[in-house]
């Protein structure tokens, strides 16, 4: 499966991911934000970090950088697309998925691990998780917020449009173990047709024993599959 | 041609910050204040001499990128 990920200036999980990739077998290739074509991918993973220095709104600036019109042309033509952190708020800035990345809660930059729940195992990405299985991922962001208007919520909630939620280790999910206010806890959201998939956690970070655990490497051996 | 923009955050949303700055204005001893919403301001200077038509591409860099129109609600004045 070919990959790819676009690099932007202040992207700083970008490394991460390419090793993640490189080790589940991905074949990935690096893209600069101004790149004007993208090579052949079957995934296209924007990675986390503060492109552009989070000026104006997180994600703003990389929103509108020029190889993001070419990410918008492959997701509407069904590329698998990955947002991580820094890559869910740019894709929300886009419009590729709905919804925005408010400040945390509590105002204050999180950087530890937590669980999720895995809620919809019926997609591209999470197919090899089983249903309600729990993760313990690691977050580090200061805007993961996220939000979205009621009826947008409603519609998430109703077309299992919602892949993981933050609960305990025990898989409780309530406002004790929301990290960052999320609206219902959300840690990651998919567009309608499930091809676009952003998400607060770091899966890259879970793939290897040594250093975490390998919570994360199901999701993109899902891909694979 | 100048104008200013004011973007400020609509009313559900959350404002965190807002409410930290708030409550250490009240911690200093300013009782009377009630509430209090951060937001943001820009001042832009265009090269076009019709007001319409600045206005008209003042309203475009609003929405396409200086204003997240989900949360925010931005205000153009000519200066």
């Amino acid at each position: 499966m070919n990959s790819s990920v676009i690099v932007f200036p202040g992207s700083n999980c970008d490394r991460d991911i390419a090793v993640a990739l490189e080790k589940l077998q991905f074949k990935n290739k690096m893209v600069w934000h101004k790149d004007a074509s993208l090579p052949k991918s079957d995934l296209i993973v924007i990675p986390g970090g503060f492109s552009y220095g989070d000026y104006l709104r997180s994600g703003a600036i990389a929103g509108k950088s020029n190889i993001l019109n070419e990410v918008i042309k492959a997701a509407n033509n069904g590329c698998l697309i990955l947002g991580i952190c820094n890559g869910f708020q740019i894709l929300t800035e886009t419009g590729l998925l709905k919804g925005v990345l408010l400040r945390n809660k509590n105002l204050k930059f999180l950087g530890k691990d937590i669980h999720v729940k895995v809620i919809n195992i019926e997609n591209k990405f999470c197919n090899k998780y089983k249903k309600n299985q729990i993760l313990k991922l690691n977050i580090a962001h200061n805007e993961g917020n996220y939000f979205t208007d009621n009826d947008h919520l409603k519609e998430l909630e109703d077309k299992n449009l919602i892949p993981f939620k933050y609960c305990d280790e025990n898989g409780n999910i309530n406002q004790e173990n929301n990290p960052n206010g999320s609206l219902n806890n959300i840690a990651g959201v998919f567009n309608d047709k499930k091809n676009i998939l952003g998400m607060m956690p770091h899966p890259e970070r879970m793939v290897d024993k040594i250093i975490s655990n390998n919570d994360g490497v199901n999701l993109f051996t899902s891909l694979l599959n | 041609m100048k104008f200013s923009i004011k973007v400020t955050l609509k009313k559900d949303v959350l404002d965190p910050q807002g409410k930290v700055v708030q409550q250490t204005l009240q911690n200093m001893g300013m009782d009377t204040l009630k509430t209090l919403r951060q937001g943001k301001y820009f001042e832009i200077d265009i090269n076009e001499n019709d007001e319409v038509k600045a206005t008209n591409k003042i309203e475009l860099m609003c929405s396409k990128l200086l204003v997240n129109l989900i949360i925010e609600n931005y205000e153009i004045s000519k200066i």
